[in-house]
């Protein structure tokens, strides 16, 4: 894809730079203003190599919207990274391995969530972590996200299938990995708040949705993520479904950065018709109304700190979840602040970003800690994980709230 | 169905914050949408209302008569511009109003509201800017005062060169000694390190390593450190400037350390984007609108928009804002247009002419398009008073004089008929102009 215009929009405000929050903490990363507009000049040049300063972007994407001239940011972060990875990086290299092992987390995830008692108490043991830091490079600071008992498509598969049938209100469900190997109770909970709202669910066949692949630079694997991703869910839209994912990387990656990076027939499509769980909702139902009968007191419903993944800033949607919860009567969502968590996805896990990625979360930690609730709320799986780790609270997803509030206490929706 | 509310406020400027403030006051549910972060985070922090009289009003054909010189009172002969100014349009106590709704939003973040008469602040290219409000950091550094200044610059911020700015005051004849120098930022930087990254350093005031020799600045903080840099440079000088990045959301702590080590009071230059003073000003609105109850969508633009005819012509019903290709719709009773000129994009220009960019409102311009500009880069040019030509309730009107939605307002830049940048004076537009959109809008929502 042309960049050149992109790349000439650029002003040099620096406007990204100061959005940028590892350029914060990390001196030896020139920020996204070099790793953009001016690596792709220099790279015009055709003895020039790719700045190996490249991986340490976070692909937070923050930049993209803090751009007031509409640069493609990410996408020419993307790209170069993609490029440096395919014809710089050596593949039998400590990085490049531990880098494809972490991007693609589906595939182990797969694996290790046929026998999850065992995977856990391996990946639980501190001598396993500590060779997987040696070894690896993936820090054995955090503890490895644990896999459920089953996973959320064999759920699906052995309840039937859909409870409820409509010819009008139809989505297909992206739950992406996480929500099915491990965070089940969110994926539920989207089954349960949508047919409560009256919609027919499909659950269609998918991979991964790249986020950790572009991050890594491993467009190889994205694409062929993407290619099955986008059959599948334009096969769903073309009978009637909208996509909705409920982690804001997913809707960010099928909606941004597959039609920025891939031309499959169909991308298009696809990312016009994608949402956000939640945001869904609040277009087409009155959430709002059956919200604010019930009050939260008599349901066990903590008061929440609740932060906004940079994904869902970048959709515009940092703000929904607390604008919705002030019709909740008897919570207290408190926004923890603007500031990224520092984990963004896989970069927290490796050894040599941890500490920039704990440095980073600081703020975002202070203010949960000053924030009313005891509990957290975040729509990102990996910021959950960084919540918890740097606090010990509990981590809700909003779906879960709005199951507890409307479902759990059969208000009529 | 739609994402409702009763006024849509487009545009997350200072005119998009202010109508959306107002409104919401006057008991409206406000939906604010903006297609990029607040360009107020790109903004020097000074509010201007009026800071040059008319610049034509002396001229004589093509020749300057003799220099206009900075106004000392903004409101004086507003009832003397042309029918057409923003501030006539909006109504003779609409500026005042408006500063009075900022001043309240802000509270002691800010100076100035204390007088109706300019003051006048020293910019980072050793102006004299003229302006109605400024941030509480700027105070000692205005330019009535009569104490001995010292401007220190640091090597990593370029864009201010403080002897420069220090020699171009004094030709400019300030009441005061004034006198620059650069110095290097204490503690190990990159040579291009973000102005957060310097503030935050501020802020946290952490102990710094050694930067140059063994054992220098070991156990010593940021601040002291910066300090005991400035130190010897003080000489007579009773107050120190220093470009605007003396820490974030915390810049008072940090000034108040700063002034009480240097023995002297020390404040801020406002300086270009990205803008710490910007950043600071749009947190404070922002945290005002969410306070206000108002809701906001940040970093998608407005795209299309669905009317139908109504008895006294056209109304909006919705707009529809683009997510990725993903088309969500806001419907609301009332709508205000706050997207700025032609640099903010809520102007649009090609070859043929210049256009509102979301809803097609009339723009008067010359037909012949070398009437747009003249030769010189400060002249009279036709394109700087660009924009759509609002009645009293700042409703833009068609070529007719007949409103073009009966529910569609316009606020700030996007509103023509003034030169705002020869008359310093876009944000007392922005903000007259975003109360009586505002509050008009909330009163028929």
């Amino acid at each position: 894809m042309d960049l050149r215009p992109g790349a000439d929009s650029c002003y040099k405000c620096t406007s990204c730079d100061t959005s940028c929050p590892v350029a914060e903490v990390d001196d030896s990363f020139p920020g996204p203003k070099f790793q953009g507009p001016e690596q792709w000049r220099l790279k015009r040049k055709e003895d020039t190599e790719i700045d190996d300063s490249i991986t340490g972007c976070s692909n937070c994407m923050r930049c993209d919207g803090a751009c007031p001239s509409d640069v493609p940011l990410s996408q020419m972060h993307n790209t170069a990274r993609g490029e440096y990875v395919e014809n710089q990086q050596p593949k039998l290299s400590r990085e490049y391995i531990r880098n494809r092992i972490l991007a693609n987390y589906g595939t182990l995830a797969g694996l290790g969530s046929k026998v999850p008692r065992l995977t856990n108490a391996i990946m639980g043991n501190s001598l396993v972590q500590n060779v997987n830091e040696k070894l690896l490079g993936i820090t054995a600071e955090r503890d490895f996200p644990e896999f459920a008992d089953r996973t959320f498509r064999s759920w699906w598969k052995q309840r039937g299938g859909p409870m409820v049938e409509s010819e009008d209100k139809r989505i297909a469900y992206f739950h992406g990995d996480y929500a099915n190997y491990n965070t089940v109770e969110v994926a539920k909970a989207l089954v349960r708040v949508y047919e409560a709202f009256g919609y027919e669910i499909l659950v269609p066949d998918q991979r991964c949705s790249g986020t950790p692949m572009f991050a890594n630079g491993m467009l190889d694997d994205a694409r062929r993520s993407a290619a099955v991703n986008v059959e599948s869910l334009g096969d769903a839209i073309e009978r009637g479904y909208d996509v909705v994912a409920s982690c804001t990387s997913c809707s960010m990656a099928l909606r941004q950065e597959y039609p920025e990076l891939f031309d499959f027939e169909g991308t298009e499509t696809v990312a016009a018709n994608t949402y956000d769980a939640l945001e869904y909702l609040l277009i087409n139902e009155n959430v709002i109304d059956p919200l604010s009968e019930v009050d939260a007191d008599d349901h066990d419903i903590p008061d929440f700190a609740y932060h906004a993944p940079c994904h869902s800033r970048n959709q515009g949607l940092d703000r929904q979840a607390v604008e919705l919860f002030r019709h909740l009567d008897g919570v207290d969502v408190a926004d923890v602040g603007d500031s990224c968590s520092g984990i963004s996805g896989t970069y927290g896990w490796k050894e040599e970003k941890y500490e920039y990625s704990m440095e980073i979360g600081e703020e975002m930690f202070e203010h949960m800690e000053h924030a009313e609730g005891q509990t957290g709320m975040t729509e990102c799986p990996t910021c959950s994980m960084q919540m918890e780790h740097g606090t010990g609270y509990e981590i809700d997803h909003p779906l879960q709230v709005l199951e507890a509030a409307l479902v759990d206490t059969d208000v009529e929706v | 169905m739609a994402i409702e509310s009763d006024v849509v406020v487009i545009g997350g400027g200072l005119a998009g914050a202010t109508a959306a403030l107002s409104a919401a006051r006057e008991g409206a549910h406000v939906h604010l949408i903006s297609a990029n972060e607040s360009t107020l985070r790109q903004a020097s922090g000074l509010i201007d209302a009026r800071g040059y009289p008319d610049p034509d009003a002396d001229l004589d054909g093509d020749r300057r008569v003799s220099a206009p010189g900075p106004l000392v009172d903004p409101f004086a002969g507003i009832e003397d511009l042309p029918e057409n100014h923003p501030y006539r349009v909006a109504g003779a106590d609409a500026l005042r109003e408006g500063l009075a709704l900022f001043d309240d939003a802000v509270g002691d973040l800010y100076r100035g509201g204390h007088t109706d008469r300019n003051a006048l602040v020293a910019t980072t290219s050793g102006r004299a800017k003229p302006t109605a409000r400024y941030p509480r950091s700027m105070a000692p550094g205005v330019v009535s005062d009569e104490r001995p200044m010292l401007l220190v610059g640091f090597e990593a911020a370029t864009d201010f060169d403080a002897s420069l700015a220090a020699e171009r005051l004094s030709a400019a004849g300030v009441p005061f000694d004034v006198v620059g120098t650069t110095i290097a930022f204490p503690g190990e930087y990159r040579a291009d390190a973000a102005v957060t990254r310097l503030a935050h350093a501020l802020e946290r005031d952490e102990c710094v390593g050694s930067a140059h020799g063994e054992n220098e600045g070991q156990g010593r903080t940021t601040r002291q450190r910066l300090a005991d840099r400035i130190r010897p440079h003080l000489g007579d000088a009773e107050r120190v400037g220093l470009p605007a990045m003396l820490g974030d959301a915390r810049v008072e702590e940090v000034r108040a350390d700063l002034s009480e080590r240097l023995d002297a009071p020390v404040f801020e230059v406002p300086t270009g984007p990205p803008s710490l003073p910007g950043i600071r000003l749009a947190d404070r609105l922002f945290a005002a609108l969410d306070e206000a109850g108002v809701s906001m969508t940040t970093g998608m633009p407005v795209v299309d928009f669905e009317s139908t005819g109504g008895a006294d012509g056209d109304r909006i019903d919705r707009v529809i804002i683009d997510r990725n290709g993903a088309q969500i719709p806001y419907a609301a009773e009332q709508f205000v247009l706050a997207t700025g000129g032609l640099v903010g994009k809520g102007l649009d220009s090609d070859r043929e002419r210049a256009r509102e960019a979301v809803f097609d409102c009339y723009v008067p311009q010359p037909d012949d398009r070398m009437q747009w500009s003249k030769a010189g880069a400060f002249a009279d040019h036709a394109f700087a008073r660009f924009g759509v030509e609002p009645d009293g309730a700042m409703r833009p009107l068609d070529a007719e004089g007949v409103p073009e939605f009966e529910n569609l307002r316009a606020a700030g830049g996007v509103v023509g008929g003034a030169d705002v940048a020869r008359e310093q004076s876009a944000s007392g537009v922005s903000l007259a102009t975003g109360l009586v959109a505002g509050r008009t809008a909330a009163e028929e929502a």
